[in-house]
Formats: C-alpha cells, structure tokens, sequence
C-alpha cells in the first residue's frame, strides 16, 4: 500500500502573505472606484435628462464639502490605478521593435504614464475653457 | 574549519506524510559560512541533525530547476539564495506554495509534468520536408521570436508564485503556457491552431488575473506573464475571427 499522504495547504488569506499580492489587492480594488465615479457620472447624465432644475441640483450636490472630499479620494484612487495599470503593462504587450531592438519595460510604462498625464491635461483644459 | 562560525536559526516546515496529520516548523541552529546558500543550510540539518529531512537538489548552480523552496515566504532557487543575507535574523524554509506536499521540503509535481505534456511541447512542421529538401532556415528575427522562452528550467517557482494556480491547480499555469507559446512562436511549427484549444479552455490563460508576481520570481528572465497574457489577445482574436472565416480557429 502507499504510504504517500500529499498534503494540499489551505489558500485561505492568500493575498496577505506576500506584501506583493496586498498591493495586488489594493490595485485591483481600486477599479472598484472607477467603476464607481462612472456610475456618478452617469447620474450626471440621467438629471441632465430631466431638465434644468434637475441638473442644477446634481451640480450643487457635487460641489457639497463632502463631495469634495470623496472626489479628492476618487483622485488618488483612480490616479493610483492608471499607474498600477501601465507598471503590468509591458508584462502583456506582445514585443514592440523599434529599429530592430526590443522597447523595454520602463520605456513602455513611461509611455503609458505620459499618454495619460497628457491625456488628463488635455481634457482639464478642455472643460476649463467649457466652465469659462 | 575555522571556529568563528556564526550560527543562523533555520526554521524548516516538515512533513512526515507516514506520521504527521499536518505540516509544523522546526528550528534548527546551523554554523554557517559567508558563502554557504540555504540549500547548504539544508543540506548540513540532513547531516548533521535529523537524516529525515527531505528536499531536492541537484546541480547546485541554478540551472536544474529542483531546488525551488520559499524562502522566508519568497519562491526561490535554494542553492543561489545565501544564508548571510538573512543573518542575524531566523530564515524559514518551506515546500513550494500551492503544490501538495509530498515529504517535506518536496511536492508532487506529477499535476506540472502532465501539463508540459498537454501543450506539445515540441515542433509540429509547418510544412514537411524530405531530407533531400535539406533542413528548415531560421533568420535571428525569427529567432529572436522565441529565444526568451526556451530559458525555462522547470523550476515552477512561479506556480509557487501563481495564487490563481493555487485557487485553481487545473490552471496550466505561467511555465507551461511560456513553453507553449515557445513553440506557437516558433516560424517552423504550424501547430498554433491545435494548441488554441487548451489555450482558449477552462484551464487556460483567462486564469491569469495579471497578477504578475510569476516574472518577478523567475530565476531564468522567462517573463511567463507576457506568454500568458499575449495568449489571452490570441485566444479573443481567435474567438472573434471564427465568426468571420469559414474555417474557424479552434474547435
Ligand atoms: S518560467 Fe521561470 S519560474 Fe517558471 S518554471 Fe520556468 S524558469 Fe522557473
Ligand atoms: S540545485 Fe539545481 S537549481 Fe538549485
């Protein structure tokens, strides 16, 4: 008879053993406020629908102190996961060669960083000059 | 041997599958030398305390693959990890995480080998060729497409490092899926197509929630992820493509 007996170990809290799975977790949850700052945004959207009054209180409701404070948050979240986002990114691009050599991973992120800073410029001046 | 060795607290998790229910620490207090490496740690317990203790090794220079443990919770090559880096402080040594433990310091690996089989793992011609047509010409392009991948060594620290392995052990997981892709990439195999199937299934790459730690913790530059997740894009072209041409992509 086999004396073999593996032993299966529990997962049960996995993601605190290692303190790169508990970043793991903190980048992934702040999807959750993206997800979230989408839904605002598209009630928003919805008030707009229903007339002046209606959007004039949304816009009131965002300019609350306690909205302000939640939006402050919403920033460091999201701006946290744009840069979560393009630190994995070079881990799941295919190779990009350029003039025969391989573009490594920090060129990749960089790129990705820069993209989305331009990107949140371009859009901050866009409202800017819209609120104007 | 000089006599002004400094002594390092080993704490190595057993398992005695014949009279444990359950795997538990033991520390050890071993003599060590500045260029002694954990698997040397190891080694002298064997020795010197208990002739029980169970681990693999072979080549002692990081190219075998069989020395992988966690060290200190960390999925490492043993014998290129040095006990003086954790001096003065206690190291601790376990079995690979997410395998089952055999005996100790070793695990059943029989769930990995079956899975290097499953990807078939080796060069299915593009198109014959008579020995008269000579052999099949590679530019360093092409090469280059693959190169990184053959690195592997099997040491499965990155299974070690896979917590969506560890959740699901069907997963074929980071090696496995890199030499599959070694071989898609490869301009002389044509077998891309047959090995979608397993890419695109239950255990394939849409496991792979990109957590990334695998490419950190390889010893050999393999990158696992980038194999994993290049095969994800593949696997959804593939799925979208079979709805435009007529002979489809996978089954
Ligand atoms: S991909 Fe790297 S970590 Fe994984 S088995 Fe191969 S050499 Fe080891
Ligand atoms: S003993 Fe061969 S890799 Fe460590």
């Amino acid at each position: 008879m086999s004396k073999r007996r593996p032993y299966v170990r529990s997962m049960d809290g996995w993601w605190k053993k290692n303190p790169f799975f508990v970043e793991y977790m903190i980048h992934e949850s702040t999807a959750l406020f993206v997800a979230a700052y989408a839904f605002v945004l598209l009630v928003g959207l919805i008030r707009l629908g229903q007339g002046e009054a209606a959007w004039n209180g949304w816009l009131e409701a965002m300019k609350s102190p306690l909205s302000l404070v939640f939006h402050l948050a919403f920033l460091v979240a999201i701006a946290y996961h744009t840069y979560s986002w393009f630190v994995i990114m070079p881990k799941t691009l295919p190779p990009i060669i350029v003039g025969g050599k391989r573009v490594g991973p920090a060129a990749i992120t960089g790129g990705g960083l820069l993209a989305a800073v331009v990107a949140s410029i371009a859009m901050l001046a866009l409202v800017w000059r819209i609120a104007l | 041997m000089s006599d002004t060795k400094k002594i390092i607290e080993i704490e190595v998790l057993r398992y005695q599958p014949e009279s444990d229910t359950e795997p538990h620490l033991e520390v050890y207090k071993v003599p060590f030398s500045d260029d002694m490496s954990v698997l040397q740690g190891v080694q002298y317990i064997k020795d010197n305390f208990d002739g029980s203790l169970t681990f693999r090794w072979s080549c002692r220079m990081a190219i075998c693959g069989s020395c992988g443990m966690m060290i200190n919770g960390i999925p490492k090559l043993s014998c290129e990890t040095f006990l003086r880096d954790y001096y003065p402080n206690r190291v601790r040594v376990e079995a690979m995480a997410h395998f089952p433990i055999e005996k100790d310091l070793v695990v059943d690996l029989s769930g990995f080998i079956g899975k290097l089989e499953s990807i078939q793992p080796y060069i299915i011609p593009r198109e014959a060729r008579s020995l008269e047509q000579g052999e099949y010409i590679q530019s360093p392009e092409q090469f280059n497409a693959y190169i990184q991948f053959t690195s592997c060594i099997n040491c499965t620290l990155c299974y070690a490092a896979c917590p969506q392995f560890g959740l699901n052990p069907d997963f074929i997981g980071p090696a496995a899926i890199a030499l599959l892709h070694r071989y898609n990439m490869d301009s002389r195999d044509g077998a891309a197509e047959q090995r979608m199937e397993l890419v695109a299934s239950e255990e394939g790459v849409f496991n792979c929630s990109a957590v990334g730690y695998c490419s950190e913790v390889c010893p050999k530059h393999v990158d696992p992820a980038n194999a994993v997740n290049i095969n994800k894009t593949n696997a959804a072209k593939d799925y979208f493509l079979r709805f435009l041409s007529p002979k489809g992509g996978s089954k």
